[in-house]
């Protein structure tokens, strides 16, 4: 009864919160006003049921204790991980089954994975740099311009071609990632975050209106597609060769990532993410191996610029926003940071839930960053949470047990 | 010389416009060490807010200083609700999580906030009226500072200088830079923690709602989109002054002003933005703490 009460005050609270905004809608042109009380109506029975449901979740994550807080979840992703037998059946099932995809579904479903596939890399690229090395990068999506722009301009100006400039997309982001993180790596958690925010708008801006080299906000047309052993190929075969391509780069991806995080530097990046100071007073040098960890992501983003604009083959700084930045770090956070499948279940979560469900396309953002915040109250770790690989000692358990 | 002073009065009006924001992200920052990332749309829904109380009052005719006053009133009201109530939502439940954590969930409170007055409202822009009145006095030097500049350098100095002197002698103002020098130690001292965090969002909120309601009705159109940009130019005012120091605010939202000023009227307005954000990037290198701000050493 007492919850029933406090969620009426909170939906009576909300109610009047967004009065004017909800209720009221103005033509300025024409002296209209609109009264719309469903509006309130709607979000009075909504906020009151979700105020509810926020409470009891509230409650459930504070009784829970760490020790007996084994969900379903966690045990069947703690099975997975000890068989690597199961896991490599998984991951092959995946495989086969995104190979055999194109050969029932139509182009636009190819084209939609081939999307969802370019985020699940971007995902993991950024995912080295805000999962495992604890560097908030809110601009992630300069260096996914830089790699766009290299291409559609030196194929446009010298007509090279899709596989000379890839490794040069990915450089020249990698530079551009050094230089920015250069000075800026001293700087603490939440600053490094806003600078980076500001670097990407730069990037933009100076890709809208400095039109002598980048064409302006009307972009670059026209942009070669990739050429596979000189082929001969239709639009349609040309998408399913993209396709595939990006089943290749995904796995590459991931390996690379999965190599990176069990490695010296993968180690050093989660202990300076987890403690600075400490680190430091291990020996291991801080601003080289953020450096590191910037330039790996930024790699990642130019490599994917270069493969979108081949796809698209038209390219124009609308298409690297702040909004797109924060969808991929979303597929970061939802997904749940520094995990690898994680990671991949977020891109394809955020990518292709909302094409198959057109009819909530436009609530799409709202969704976003609604998912956000409840993910941070409830699910801080994210979907799949991250598994550290453990050492241990067997022979010493058993002579210490024995 | 007419042209140096156009751009001084509109860099200076730019900058008090800044420094109502800012001082909202300086005085969270001081408090909970958090970039409240949703600053800006607090402002924003505080202009729609203002737009939509104006325009109902102009169809039932009521005179235009008036409808200022009110309007004001109750976008202030309005944008300290949504303030508090953000907090409540977004940053309480995470007080002791790990530092990303706040800072994400205030990305996607500021993305949920901006598609909800999108979605309720409308994508385009919308003409603001022109609320602020022309005065007699304020004609022969109204080609380089016009009246509604007046207004809104007037209201910031006075916005200013009674935040000071609450911040300085009411027990309110006390139990803040309490709670911002040391957290714990206040708590321990019988201070509510949370009502001080609260009364904070509070107040930066209604300082950044009366910047929307002023800046709105001086530039004549808003749209969802306008929190985003002044928010992370308020933002770097914030850090350009020293975040969590109250006169850097001030200060760093008036060089913010006159930089972005001077550089549109005498090099290019192409890259307005640009210039704020390069001048964040220098500063944050060479001077990390900013101008007024105080280096911190981390004892282990």
């Amino acid at each position: 009864m007492n919850e029933i009460i406090k969620s009426l005050k909170v939906a009576v609270w909300f109610m009047f919160l967004t009065f004017p905004i909800m209720v009221i809608k103005v033509n300025t042109v024409y002296h209209i006003i609109e009264w719309r009380w469903m509006n309130m109506a709607m979000i009075g029975i909504g906020t009151f049921l979700i105020s509810l449901l926020w409470r009891y979740l509230l409650e459930r994550k504070d009784k829970k204790k760490p020790s007996d807080g084994v969900t379903l979840s966690a045990r069947a992703q703690a099975y997975v991980q000890s068989r690597p037998l199961v896991k490599k059946g998984l991951g092959l099932a995946v495989l086969a089954a995104l190979t055999v995809i194109p050969s029932f579904a139509d182009a636009y479903q190819v084209n939609i994975l081939t999307v969802a596939l370019m985020y699940v890399v971007l995902g993991l690229g950024l995912n080295i740099v805000v999962g495992l090395a604890g560097l908030l990068d809110l601009g992630y999506v300069a260096f996914y311009a830089v790699g766009a722009y290299t291409y559609a301009l030196l194929n446009h100006s010298f007509g090279l071609s899709f596989w000379i400039v890839l490794p040069l997309g990915g450089f020249f982001a990698c530079i551009f990632g050094i230089l920015l993180g250069f000075p800026v790596l001293r700087l603490r958690g939440d600053y490094l975050a806003i600078v980076t925010l500001g670097f990407g708008e730069i990037i933009r801006l100076v890709l809208e209106n400095w039109s002598e080299f980048s064409h302006g906000p009307s972009g670059i047309a026209g942009i070669d597609r990739p050429n596979f052993f000189g082929l001969d190929l239709t639009l349609n075969q040309m998408n399913g060769a993209i396709y595939y391509m990006m089943i290749a780069f995904t796995i590459v991806t991931i390996f690379f990532v999965a190599r990176l995080q069990n490695s010296r530097i993968g180690r050093a990046w989660l202990a300076l993410r987890e403690d600075d100071i400490a680190c430091q007073a291990m020996g291991v040098g801080r601003t080289r191996t953020k450096l590191m960890a910037f330039a790996l992501g930024a790699t990642w983003a130019g490599l994917m610029g270069v493969v979108f604009a081949a796809k698209t083959s038209f390219i124009n700084p609308a298409s690297f926003t702040f909004l797109e930045s924060a969808i991929i770090l979303s597929i970061v956070v939802l997904g749940g940071m520094g995990s690898i499948p994680g990671v991949i279940l977020g891109a394809l979560i955020m990518i292709l839930l909302p094409e198959y469900m057109r009819a909530f396309s436009q609530y799409r953002m709202l969704i976003f960053g609604g998912a956000m915040v409840v993910m941070m109250v409830f699910r801080p770790q994210g979907l799949v949470s991250n598994f550290r690989r453990k050492y241990s000692f067997h022979g010493m358990d058993e002579r210490l047990g024995g | 010389m007419d042209y140096f002073l156009e751009l001084f009065f509109g860099g200076l009006t730019r900058g008090s416009i800044y420094a109502l924001i800012a001082l909202g992200y300086t005085m969270v920052y001081g408090i909970v060490q958090l970039i409240n990332f949703a600053h800006g749309e607090i402002y924003m829904i505080g202009a729609f807010t203002a737009l939509i109380v104006a325009s109902v009052l102009t169809f039932y005719g009521v005179n235009t200083v008036a409808i200022l006053i009110l309007a004001s009133i109750v976008a202030v009201i309005y944008s300290s609700a949504y303030g508090f109530t953000v907090e409540k939502i977004a940053y309480k439940p995470l007080r002791n999580a790990p530092r990303l954590s706040p800072l994400i969930s205030a990305i996607g409170m500021s993305i949920f906030l901006q598609n909800y007055v999108l979605l309720a409202q409308t994508s385009d822009f919308l003409p603001f009226p022109r609320l602020i009145p022309q005065f007699h006095f304020m004609e022969p030097v109204s080609h380089i500072f016009s009246s509604a500049e007046l207004v809104i350098v007037v209201t910031t100095m006075v916005a200013m200088v009674l935040l000071t002197l609450f911040i300085k002698f009411t027990n309110l103002g006390k139990a803040m830079r309490a709670t911002a020098q040391d957290k714990t130690m206040a708590l321990l001292i019988g201070i509510d923690v949370d009502r001080v965090i609260s009364a904070t969002f509070i107040i930066g909120s209604s300082l950044a709602a009366l910047g929307g309601v002023l800046i709105a009705s001086h530039i004549g159109q808003i749209n969802f989109y306008i929190g985003f940009i002044a928010g992370i130019k308020a933002f770097t005012a914030a850090v350009l002054g020293g975040i969590g120091s109250i006169p850097g605010a001030v200060l760093g939202a008036l060089i913010l002003g006159w930089t972005e000023s001077f550089a549109t009227g005498y090099v290019s307005s192409d890259y307005e933005d640009v210039f704020a954000f390069a001048l964040l990037v220098l500063i944050l290198i060479f001077r990390p703490a900013g101008l007024l701000g105080k280096a911190e050493t981390k004892k282990v």
